[in-house]
């Protein structure tokens, strides 16, 4: 008989309306999703279909129009509960700050001994590969190495829920396959529940337990994919014939909610 | 190295021929003595402390002028980031503000503020504090949303936001801000003190214009000159130095 999964987020009935001065905008929902705790799930969905305020919403930084969210059985308020962390696909690393002390940001202010934080950012200079750059700027380093000082400072608040939005939407494509590599073993080596946002089909069909398509604006999930993949697994499956599959699968699905959302009249 | 050469050349240059005009008569000592003159009876002056009051005076309300604009422009510019209906009724102010002919209501202040410091200190604020200001609006501008997003992330409250995000994220615009204001503060007092003022360097130089003294206009000049690049040189370079850790030069 199988146990069943512990849930670490659930969104019920969650809308999200906004008002602007072109009107009312219904951007999001309504969505009912539970993520397992611990496993890797990706969100997929066209351009502009409340990928991003999905995100938003998990992360308590937008407040659902209607719903409900709870992280570990909690309903979310509007601050970021702990536990939570967050990366962006724009470059969020502080220029004031060097790598060292912008990895430390959060740490910094929580009741931790020196000694504690100096080994948690060895920890995370050593699994982003940064440990020869600790003093350097980020204006020194490549968008890639800002991506990893970005993910770094939020490992290093040992979150059990890692939000990502499109983390590696503005680097080439090699550095791209190499940093889901290093995704994946951080969220093995973390076991933390991890979501992401993309826009890349293969990058989601590559990392991910489990990808759920979103349709055009207003976003619903259309179907939620398992790719069945285990959990040692790296860039290399890309070569299964499994991943085929599922990016046929994904593509399938998403190619008519593309054309829809890119169709005149639509924005 | 080559460059400092050049740049000490493009000062020596032109006052050594300054300085041979005047030894030869062709520039009359009525108009222009010396400039070895000028350093020397600026020397004198300062051994002998003869405007020492005086130097004090403007160097007081310089930074009295320059002090209050930093304080109220970065205040005001920080409000104003908020209050958007308020700021679009001020943006075309600020765009035009230094067209304003502020001496014009030199006479004003006096009637209102007296024959004390206040109108000297009142002209230097006021021409200061629109360059904080707008420095001030520029810095928080250019936030990147995502900036403003990561302290939330965080769980920064405002007060901390403030102080670990934004004025770090803005001290590079605010640092013009302040360059500009000193720089302000100084044309503002010295102005107002030479219109209408019984004391202050600004003063010092048109009585000693008036009464045709030579010996002691040109020094108070150089004076002037020395004080407001040497401030201004150390806040580069130091803005200079800033900008390196940030790996922005």
């Amino acid at each position: 008989m199988d146990t069943p999964i512990p849930i670490h987020v659930s969104l019920r009935g969650v809308n999200r309306v906004y008002e602007s001065k072109l009107g009312r905008t219904h951007a999001l929902g309504p969505i009912d999703i539970d993520l397992r705790r611990g496993e890797f799930f990706a969100v997929v969905g066209p351009s502009g279909c409340g990928k991003s305020t999905l995100l938003d919403v998990i992360a308590a930084l937008a407040p659902p129009s209607s719903g409900e969210v709870t992280f570990e059985g909690q309903p979310i308020g509007n601050t970021v509960p702990n536990g939570v962390g967050v990366v962006f696909q724009e470059n969020a690393s502080f220029p004031w700050l060097n790598v060292a002390d912008n990895i430390t940001f959060g740490l910094r202010r929580q009741p931790l001994d020196k000694a504690e934080i100096e080994k948690r950012l060895q920890y995370a200079l050593q699994l982003m590969g940064l440990q020869d750059f600790a003093q350097a700027y980020p204006s020194q380093l490549s968008g890639g190495m800002r991506q990893r000082v970005c993910i770094a400072r939020t490992l290093v608040m040992q979150p059990r829920l890692i939000l990502l939005d499109e983390p590696f939407g503005a680097l080439d494509q090699q550095t791209r396959l190499l940093m889901g590599d290093e995704l994946l073993r951080i969220w093995r080596a973390t076991g933390a529940t991890v979501l992401l946002i993309t826009h890349a089909l293969d990058e989601a069909a590559m990392l991910a337990d489990r990808v759920a398509v979103m349709s055009a604006r207003p976003g619903r999930i259309l179907e939620v994919i398992e790719t069945g993949w285990p959990r040692e697994r790296d860039s290399q499956i890309v070569s299964a014939p499994e991943f085929g599959q599922i990016t046929a699968r994904l593509w399938t699905l998403l190619r008519a909610q593309s054309m829809q959302a890119l169709a005149p009249g639509s924005v | 190295m080559r460059i400092v050469l050049y740049r000490l050349l493009a000062v020596v240059l032109p006052l050594a021929l300054l300085e041979i005009l005047c030894r030869n008569q062709i520039i009359k000592p009525l108009t222009l003595p010396a400039p070895s003159r000028i350093v020397l009876g600026l020397w004198a002056m300062i051994e002998n402390g003869t405007f020492n009051a005086a130097i004090v005076k403007t160097l007081t309300n310089v930074a009295l002028a320059f002090g209050l604009s930093v304080v109220v422009g970065i205040a005001a510019g920080a409000a104003l980031h908020r209050a958007r209906l308020l700021r679009t009724l001020l943006e075309p102010l600020f765009a035009t503000y230094y067209a304003i002919p502020i001496y014009a209501f030199y006479p004003l202040f006096l009637i209102v503020f007296g024959l004390g410091d206040a109108p000297q200190v009142l002209i230097g604020f006021m021409l200061a504090v629109v360059s904080m200001i707008v420095s001030t609006l520029s810095g928080l501008d250019s936030l990147p949303p995502v900036l403003a997003k990561t302290p939330r992330v965080f769980q920064l409250g405002p007060v901390e936001t403030i102080r670990r995000v934004t004025l770090p994220y803005a001290a590079p615009y605010l640092f013009t801000g302040v360059k500009l204001a000193i720089a302000y503060a100084f044309i503002g007092v010295i102005g107002a003190e030479f219109i209408m003022s019984s004391t202050g360097l600004g003063y010092e130089i048109r009585f000693a214009y008036d009464n045709l003294d030579n010996n002691v206009m040109y020094p108070l000049i150089l004076l002037i000159l020395l004080i407001s690049v040497t401030v201004n040189m150390s806040l580069d370079r130091w803005d200079r130095a800033l900008q390196a850790r940030r790996g922005r030069v």
